[in-house]
């Protein structure tokens, strides 16, 4: 059959730098590069570049670089050049096609229309170099009533709580997904942070026990690796009931990747395909859910508290409301922007709201029927930066779930290929060849770097708006303005327009 | 004193060490200019099979076998560190018969031997296996314990 | 405590390192039978050829008698020893008293009966660098040499003078150049390689008789030279230890602290025997590694120390017009050989040990083959299909190889 697709990118090589000493060739494991004996030269094949950068960021001598190709189909408004590829795609397979990492398409970005107010004047600014900063969060259930006993006195109580020295986890992604070294990257980032760090759906490697104190282990659909040493192993448990990237869709980790450790830890024969169903089967409504909340604590003794997660979809500020009665403690909320290690392309790009919507919606939800207070939110899918997580919690999170960006600090170039099980930085890969790539003192230190850097700004933006503390910043929709948005999302949303 | 050491866990294999080395000892100071064309001779090597990586250089041996080795007293130890003195070294390639870790070369343009010198008679600094280590698999440091 | 060395090449050198190594202060006399400052012997064919200089050839720095503390005695001979006094007595009837005696008194050549010898006025022995000096002197662009003895000393010779003379020939009764260190097929090599660079080779053949500038050889043959050069063999100097009434078989006789039959007394280097490891034979090992390695464990040992040198096999490399060859340890068991257009491997290993080795041409990481004949690693413990090919690291096990890469100190492996 005729091959219709040109390569996306091509490899551009400066003959004048390249000195041939063939690292750009040992470090693809698409193999696009390699040395021409014949012509005593390095040749690339730009079919096989998926665009990950490992050849530029390693060559001594800035010989390479990646060019999106000009190469252009006869496209118009309507026929894009890529959807007219994915016809050619499927055309030839016959496939659904799948795909990596959150939603690419120009959806709007509503946390790239909302401004942050300062102080100026009337209610001085902080310095949080001279002046206390409180970027320290609790998340939990929040005692509504004080209790006391016969003879008046306090009686201290609060629920689990998990406790954050900055608003920032790292969420879910499996062990089998991604590799040992991330998520021992990730473990040990998480612990020196003093936050949380999240194993996904494929179980706690027994490595990992050790920081359980910064875990959260999760249950999914298909209750991988789920018994009781493992629900007591983390500092949470967190019941995936659905993903931002593909809301109401399974998972599927292929057999051929069930090897080894990730077998023992998922708790599954080697070889055998790896399915999350779409729903949980014991699961179809809030009773149900309460059911699992509650077997859940009561097997954890009450001492961890319970997250929900759940994708961000149409009717998400009413399904949150049911969360919030199931008696879970923290309400976890993912964005059509969240990532993946593979998913179906139309579920990626077509399902799903925006986070900044659904968080807005959720809490305003969550106030007008009182019971705010009855769960924490989390919210993730596609924050940037410190910006994305100050307007976050100004919007009424509590605290945001970080992924992407992680991978990112990891080595992550989104090259959008982690279903091919190449990645040539060692993250999405179970080849050890590869997976070594990633040396967790590296990795780790570089997560640390991320969010410490990231903390220092939210302080910065805090003492800006006169703040200080991330409590008195939650939920607290003044600071913000929309900028270019209608009366409908800045409805939605809460805020004012800029100017008001 | 801190020496070179290596950790083949997190030897990607990628051979840069070996360039940046032939580099750092070229006395050029662009890389292209240094190394385009060339055979590059590095004063380490990496040793690889399907599984297993790791790069070997001078383990600068507290009691240096090459040192005694040598017909000429062109290789001597200072300050923990074994260097060659090229003008005496006549390249009988005794040294390169008593190293068990086969961490000296012939320097066949010059007919004498070459060795890691950890970067000390260069313009490096550090040594330059370290400092272009992409995943921290050759370090510098300290970890004899003090007598 | 005095400490008396008699001499100042690799292993009297080593002998007084090892010392200081232990006993900073203790008084050391150095004797030399020569004038020179200490230099480094096996460097004369190469001074000849003009690639080192009498100052590049100094085996230690000028400094060293001075910085070490030791009272250098040059050209001055050591005519005996006398144990129970524990005195040496020097040339013109001086004695010096010493607490702890070094014999380094190296080896000299052997000339075995050659009728009419004393006839040849242009002879020369090739072992100093005073031979060096005379035999320079007398060179010429048409001298013609005769060099008897195709061994390391005979042929280093022919390299040192070949650009600086009109012909060499040199003869040998072996038929085969370079026995001691080659086999067949590596000699065969090693000689096509000497044809091309224009050296004579008569083999299987010897002097009958000497006149004045012919040779007559045993199978008729008659040549003509200018100079003559006697590199037929060495014998250790062991008079004065005989004498002295030391144990001396070939060699002195030493145990593995380097002591010889009188506890006061030490030896190292040519004039001693020594195990070697790869054979397990006691044997002359005229090396000057191996010379600074006894001379130095004897040393630490007569100032009081405790070391013991149990590792000494035959090692040698040499370059000859260019060529490379590395060998080690003894020639016995089975043998791998690969032999390519310019380079020649063999290696050859009994009882799961690596006995020894010779290479040609490429010779790069050889000492890796070296330690595991020194070390006797046992080959069912490492990838030796793998070391076949190269001498690699890579080939042992992950234990060891950590060990070789990160530890420092070289340590011998448990034998189990």
């Amino acid at each position: 059959m005729i091959n219709y697709l040109y390569p996306d990118y091509e490899i551009v090589r400066d003959p004048s730098k390249c000195i041939a000493c063939r690292v750009c060739e040992r470090q693809c494991a698409n193999e696009a590069h390699s040395f021409d004996e014949e012509a005593g030269c390095m040749v690339a094949d730009s079919s096989r570049c998926v665009n990950c950068h490992r050849c530029v960021s390693l060559c001594p001598t800035r010989a390479l670089k990646i060019v999106k190709s000009d190469h252009t189909f006869k496209q118009n408004a309507n026929w894009t050049g890529d959807r007219i590829t994915e016809i050619y795609k499927q055309a030839s397979t016959g496939g659904v096609l799948l795909s990596s990492m959150g939603n690419p398409n120009a959806f709007p970005i509503y946390f790239d229309k909302i401004l942050i107010n300062a102080s100026q004047v009337t209610n001085p600014s902080i310095d949080p170099l001279r002046e206390p900063m409180e970027t320290k969060t609790f998340l939990g259930k929040k005692t509504g009533e004080i209790r006391r006993d016969e003879k008046g006195r306090i009686l201290p109580y609060t629920e689990p709580q998990i406790e954050l020295s900055v608003p920032i986890m790292f969420s879910a992604m499996s062990y089998g997904s991604i590799s040992y070294n991330a998520h021992e990257s990730l473990a040990r980032a998480a612990q020196e942070l003093g936050i949380l760090y999240n194993t996904g759906e494929g179980g706690l490697h027994e490595d990992f026990r050790q920081y359980g104190a910064n875990t959260i282990v999760q249950v999914a659909s298909g209750r991988f690796g789920v018994y009781k040493d493992y629900l007591e192993a983390g500092a949470a448990i967190e019941i995936k009931m659905g993903q931002g990237a593909k809301p109401g869709i399974g998972g599927h980790l292929p057999g051929t990747k069930i090897v080894g450790d990730i077998s023992k830890t998922r708790m599954i024969p080697e070889g055998s395909d790896a399915i999350s169903p779409a729903p949980h089967h014991d699961i179809y409504s809030i009773e149900d859910l309460r059911q699992l909340v509650f077997s859940l604590k009561e097997a954890s003794e009450y001492k961890k508290p319970v997250i929900v997660k759940i994708a961000a979809v149409h009717n998400v500020a009413a399904i949150a409301s049911g969360v919030a009665r199931s008696g879970a403690d923290i309400i976890a909320i993912d964005g059509f922007r969240g990532g993946t290690g593979a998913a179906p392309t139309r579920i990626r790009d077509n399902v799903g709201i925006p986070i900044e919507l659904a968080l807005a919606s959720v809490d305003s939800r969550l106030r007008e029927e009182g019971i705010r207070d009855n769960v924490s939110i989390v919210v993730g899918g596609s924050i940037r930066s410190s910006a994305d997580v100050v307007k976050a919690i100004a919007l009424g999170a509590d605290a945001v779930y970080i992924a992407t960006a992680a991978l990112l600090s990891l080595g992550c170039h989104l090259c959008r290929s982690c279903q091919s099980g190449k990645c040539n930085w060692g993250i999405a890969t179970q080849r050890p060849e590869l997976v070594k790539r990633l040396n967790p003192d590296i990795g780790s230190q570089r997560l640390v770097n991320l969010v410490t850097a990231w903390k220092h700004e939210i302080m910065e933006m805090m003492g800006g708006m006169g703040i200080n503390s991330i409590e008195a910043l939650k939920g607290n929709r003044l600071m913000l303005r929309g900028i270019g948005l209608n009366e409908k999302e800045l409805e939605i949303l809460g805020i004012k327009h800029a100017g008001e | 004193m801190k020496r070179v050491y290596v950790n083949e866990k997190w030897c990607i294999s990628c051979h840069l060490c070996e360039y940046n080395c032939a580099f750092a000892n070229s006395g050029e100071t662009s890389m292209v200019k240094a190394l385009k064309g060339v055979t590059i001779r590095p004063r380490i090597r990496v040793e690889e099979n399907d599984r297993v990586s790791f790069a070997v250089a001078c383990r600068h041996c507290p009691d240096p076998i090459c040192v005694k080795s040598c017909i000429t007293g062109a290789l001597s130890a200072k300050d923990g560190i074994i260097s060659v003195d090229s003008w005496k070294c006549v390249g009988c390639y005794t040294c390169i018969c008593a190293c068990p870790y086969g961490a000296i070369q012939p320097d066949e343009t010059r007919g004498v031997v070459q060795k890691c010198e950890l970067c000390t008679r260069n313009s490096c600094g550090e040594p330059a296996c370290v400092k272009g280590c992409p995943n921290g698999a050759i370090v510098f440091e300290e970890r004899e314990k003090k007598q | 405590m005095r400490y008396v060395i008699i001499g100042n090449s690799a292993a009297g050198i080593g002998c007084a390192e090892g010392i200081r190594k232990t006993d900073k202060d203790g008084e050391i006399i150095l004797f030399s039978k020569e004038k020179q400052h200490t230099y480094s012997r096996p460097l004369i064919s190469y001074w000849l050829e003009g690639k080192t200089s009498l100052e590049k050839m100094k085996y230690r720095p000028d400094h060293f008698y001075k910085k070490n503390k030791i009272v250098f005695r040059p050209s001055t001979e050591v005519v005996s020893i006398d144990p129970v006094g524990k005195t040496v007595r020097i040339q013109k009837g001086e004695s010096v008293s010493y607490d702890k005696l070094m014999i380094a008194s190296g080896s000299k050549p052997f000339l075995p009966p050659m009728p009419g010898i004393e006839k040849v006025k242009k002879r020369f022995s090739f072992m100093s660098l005073d031979d060096a000096v005379q035999l320079e002197k007398q060179l010429t662009p048409e001298s013609r040499v005769l060099i008897v003895g195709a061994g390391l000393i005979g042929l280093k010779c022919a390299e040192g003078i070949r650009s600086r003379v009109g012909k060499i020939t040199v003869v040998d009764l072996a038929d085969r150049v370079l026995p001691s260190i080659l086999d067949e097929k590596a000699s065969a090599m090693i000689r096509k390689h000497l044809k091309a660079n224009g050296i004579d080779l008569i083999l299987s053949d010897s002097v009958a008789s000497f006149t004045a500038k012919t040779a007559a050889l045993k199978s008729g043959k008659e040549i003509r030279f200018d100079l003559l050069v006697t590199a037929v063999g060495v014998r250790p100097n062991t008079e004065q230890a005989a004498q002295a009434g030391l144990a001396v078989k070939k060699g002195i006789v030493t145990d593995l602290h380097m002591r010889t039959s009188d506890p006061s007394i030490y030896a190292a280097g040519d004039c001693t025997e020594s195990q070697d490891v790869s054979s397990g034979t006691q044997r002359i090992l005229a090396l000057l590694p191996n010379a600074y390695m006894q001379g130095e464990c004897a040393g630490i040992n007569m100032a009081g120390g405790n070391s013991v040198f149990d590792k000494a096999i035959p090692m040698n490399s040499m370059g000859l017009f260019g060529l490379h060859m590395v060998t080690a340890g003894t020639y016995e068991g089975e043998c791998y050989r690969k032999k390519t257009e310019d380079s020649y491997k063999c290696l050859y290993y009994k009882e799961n040990v690596l006995k020894g080795f010779i290479l040609i041409g490429d010779i790069g990481a050889a000492g890796i083959y070296t330690s595991m004949i020194r070390e006797q690693t046992p080959l069912d413990s490492v990838d030796f299909d793998l070391l076949k090919k190269n001498p690699r690291l890579i080939a042992f096990s992950k234990d060891e190889r950590e060990q070789k890469i990160n530890t420092r100190f070289y340590r011998e492996p448990v034998k189990g």
